[in-house]
């Protein structure tokens, strides 16, 4: 009985106990899985992808009717998942970046006022603010009938704020093709004038010039006539307003909710990795000249960046994760469209599958990409 | 030369406009300072002006559902009627000592239980083994002559803490188990350990929760079904499981390779070696972020509304909808959620700063 002893023999032995108990645990799950769908007629596999959905749903990054497919409404989904992810990230990265340089304010009053944001913020659960906020604009703004007209064309009412939809007619591409083009010049004006500044020590003019390369080009296709917009302007039934552009109260809670979180939980990693840094780079930058502003900017902030990226990272995952609250208000995100499609199709199975493939797959590119980034600003030693 | 001459020379110069205004200096110091105090002071003054008007002056102190209709103020009859609904739910009324004595017990065990000299492997497993049965045995009754009480009828802040205490503890264990295993040097024990906190880790617990009252019924053989609560429970304790596991992993990988190597020349043997050399210190080190971990769940509970559990959120916003009180008291019911969950994340936070500065006093 000596091999009971060998470690060689003891590693295998509970590697093929662990393999082994997984997989009968899986296959125990499968049969009975298909036994049981099988007896309730369930159909199994991704046929009903492409079935006609058969519902509507309220608001849609991309277009979408009832008689499109189930695989386009849970397109639709992810596209909605994505939109309000991304936005409460850039809104909340930026309020939090504010917050977090306002908690280490040489001003008490103004340290402790983020102080008490912050706190409030990330002791309270997200879920609660939501239902909160959207409490709140329900109950607070007029219904629909006496909608407040704000401006022209502009309505506010607890259905939401309707304002004009600007639909380009003519020279959409070359609007969008004058942009990106813009913005690719002014990102080199940008590099080359901070390397001659370097390279001189001269100040230049390479953020006035890169923000007109922005902007010039698309004004003067403007200006050319180059570019038709049709304004479709909101009419006031009797019951409800048509045309327009419809921000709905559910999308605004959740943004409201989502960025917000972000941003209490920003502000303490930029906190932390502003504290971080040496004390000796603001002393250095005060003896340099610099003022308390410019240093900031010039001389911890981009320290602090390497220390910050890592937890900010997870601060994108959890919003990311995070937005699949809004089925709590009815906002059609991937996991309320999934829900909808497992109530009218049975396919439970499947569809979780799909949509935690997806949040899945999302996780890693997110991963994958701060990664990079991190790597791009990590401080390379010698 | 001359420069320091002239210094040494020059008549004593006025202290800067700072440091002569004293205290008030951090205030009021510069023009840009001067202006955010004032702005600040402004706000502060304007938000408790709302507020007391709100909470006190404008509010309604007695009466029905009526007479705040009319006013703009708080209604503080509402919480009195709704309180106890608010707190057990659809829990029988006559029982309802029960799940308070229950949730008395939960804190007196868990305030004895924070403090660090009574920490031991004997406390985590009377939590186990005592605290969490006899808790079990309160609020299901069915011995020692307590009626029975179903879980469907459980509900409001017991319930709430419930999932997240004894999911927490429970999770714990499994997440050593896990963080283990991610270290251990067997390929395919750490294969599979990855791929569950990683997969646990990159989908939201909603997701988890639905597999678990949506898709778990399906996998479970004719007339075997689990009980709503269980499921969600287990959900949580295997999303725990996976965070745990990955906070573990940091503490692990913090002690040196040389306790390992020292443990082994002494003859012990792996279990050996980790339960008595390297997590003792691993643990120590991932108490502080661990406690911040348990406020996250303990907030990430209030998901299971969503699958219609009965939480405290929950019976909060039941009691909004009541048909008596509809559309009256929606900040109000909302407030006090926020002020139950907001005390006991706060107190949460507080404890965890102090094992923070615990350890560094002992452990410099």
């Amino acid at each position: 009985m000596a091999f009971l002893h060998d470690m060689r023999f003891r590693a295998y032995f509970y590697q093929i106990v662990a393999i082994g108990f997984v997989a009968l645990v899986g296959w125990t799950m499968f049969s009975t899985a298909s036994g049981n769908l099988a007896k309730q007629n369930i159909a199994t596999g991704f046929d009903f992808l492409t079935r006609p959905a058969g519902f509507v749903i309220t608001e849609s990054a991309i277009a979408f009717e009832a008689t499109d497919t189930v695989g386009r409404a849970i397109l639709v989904g992810i596209a909605n998942t994505v939109k309000v992810s991304l936005l409460a990230a850039i809104f909340g990265t930026m309020l939090g970046l504010g917050v977090g340089i306002a908690r280490l304010s040489h001003n008490p009053l103004l340290a402790r006022l983020a102080l008490v944001y912050v706190e409030l913020l990330r002791n309270v659960p997200l879920l609660l603010y939501l239902f909160l906020w959207y409490s709140l604009i329900i109950l607070i703004l007029p219904p629909v009938k006496q909608a407040l007209h704000l401006l022209p064309g502009v309505y506010l009412s607890n259905s939401g704020l309707v304002v004009p939809a600007a639909l380009v007619e003519r020279g959409g591409i070359a609007l969008f093709a004058c942009l990106v083009g813009g913005a690719a010049a002014a990102l080199a004006i940008r590099i080359a004038s901070t390397r001659r500044r370097v390279a001189t020590g001269q100040s230049n003019h390479g953020g006035l010039i890169a923000l007109a390369a922005l902007l010039v080009p698309a004004l003067l296709l403007w200006l050319a006539n180059g570019v038709a917009v049709n304004w479709d302007f909101p009419t006031a039934g009797k019951f409800r307003l048509t045309g327009g552009l419809h921000v709905r109260p559910e999308f605004v809670a959740l943004l409201f909710g989502l960025a917000l979180s972000v941003s209490a939980n920003v502000a303490e990693i930029v906190r932390a990795g502003i504290q971080a840094v040496n004390k000796g780079q603001w002393e250095a930058s005060a003896a340099l000249g610099l003022s308390r502003g410019k240093a900031m900017r010039l001389v911890v902030l981009p320290q602090a960046l390497r220390i910050i990226i890592p937890p900010l990272t997870n601060t994108y995952l959890t919003v990311f994760k995070n937005s699949s609250l809004a089925i709590a208000i009815g906002y059609p995100d991937l996991v309320m469209v999934s829900n909808t499609v497992m109530n009218q199709t049975g396919q439970a199975i499947e569809t979780i599958a799909i949509f935690m493939g997806v949040y899945l797959a999302l996780s890693i590119a997110i991963s994958l990409l701060m990664n990079w980034y991190n790597a791009h600003v990590a401080l390379r030693e010698r | 030369m001359a420069d320091i001459q002239a210094l040494a020379l020059a008549p004593p110069q006025p202290a800067p406009a700072a440091a002569r205004m004293g205290k008030f200096s951090a205030y009021f110091g510069t023009p840009g300072n001067t202006i955010i105090s004032v702005a600040s002071i402004v706000a502060i003054v304007f938000v408790a002006k709302l507020a007391i008007g709100w909470l006190f002056i404008d509010a309604v102190f007695a009466g029905t559902g009526e007479a705040c209709k009319v006013a703009s103020g708080a209604c503080w009859p509402f919480v009195a009627q709704k309180l106890r609904y608010m707190l057990f739910g659809f829990y029988p009324y006559e029982e309802q000592w029960r799940p308070l004595l229950a949730l008395l017990l939960l804190f007196g065990a868990c305030l004895f239980s924070m403090i660090p000299r009574f920490w031991s492997r004997a406390l985590l497993i009377a939590w186990i083994v005592v605290i969490l049965p006899v808790l079990y045995i309160l609020m299901a009754g069915g011995v020692f002559g307590l009626t029975p009480v179903a879980t469907t009828s459980w509900g409001g802040l017991p319930l709430s803490f419930m999932l997240s205490f004894v999911g927490l503890t429970l999770a714990l264990p499994l997440g050593i188990v896990l963080a283990l295993a991610r270290a251990s040097n067997l390929p395919a024990i750490r294969v599979l350990a990855v791929g569950f906190i990683e997969i646990v880790r990159g989908v939201p617990l909603i997701s988890i929760l639905f597999m678990a009252t949506v898709m778990l019924p399906l996998f479970m053989p004719d007339g075997v079904t689990i009980d709503k609560l269980v499921r969600a429970q287990v959900a949580i304790i295997l999303f725990a499981s996976a965070y745990i596991a990955e906070i573990v992993r940091g503490g692990l990988q913090d002690v040196p390779a040389g306790q390992v190597e020292a443990g082994k020349s002494l003859g012990l043997h792996y279990w050996q070696v980790m339960r008595k050399i390297v997590l003792p210190q691993a643990l120590k080190k991932v108490i502080p972020p661990m406690v911040g971990l348990f406020i996250g769940f303990f907030q990430d509970t209030t998901l299971v509304t969503i699958v219609g559990l009965v939480d405290f959120l929950d019976t909060v916003r039941a009691a909004i909808r009541d048909p008596e009180w509809q559309g009256i008291a929606v900040l109000e019911g909302y407030l006090v959620a926020a002020a139950v969950y907001f005390t006991f994340s706060a107190l949460m936070g507080a404890y965890s700063r102090f094992l923070e500065k615990h350890f560094r006093t002992t452990h410099a």
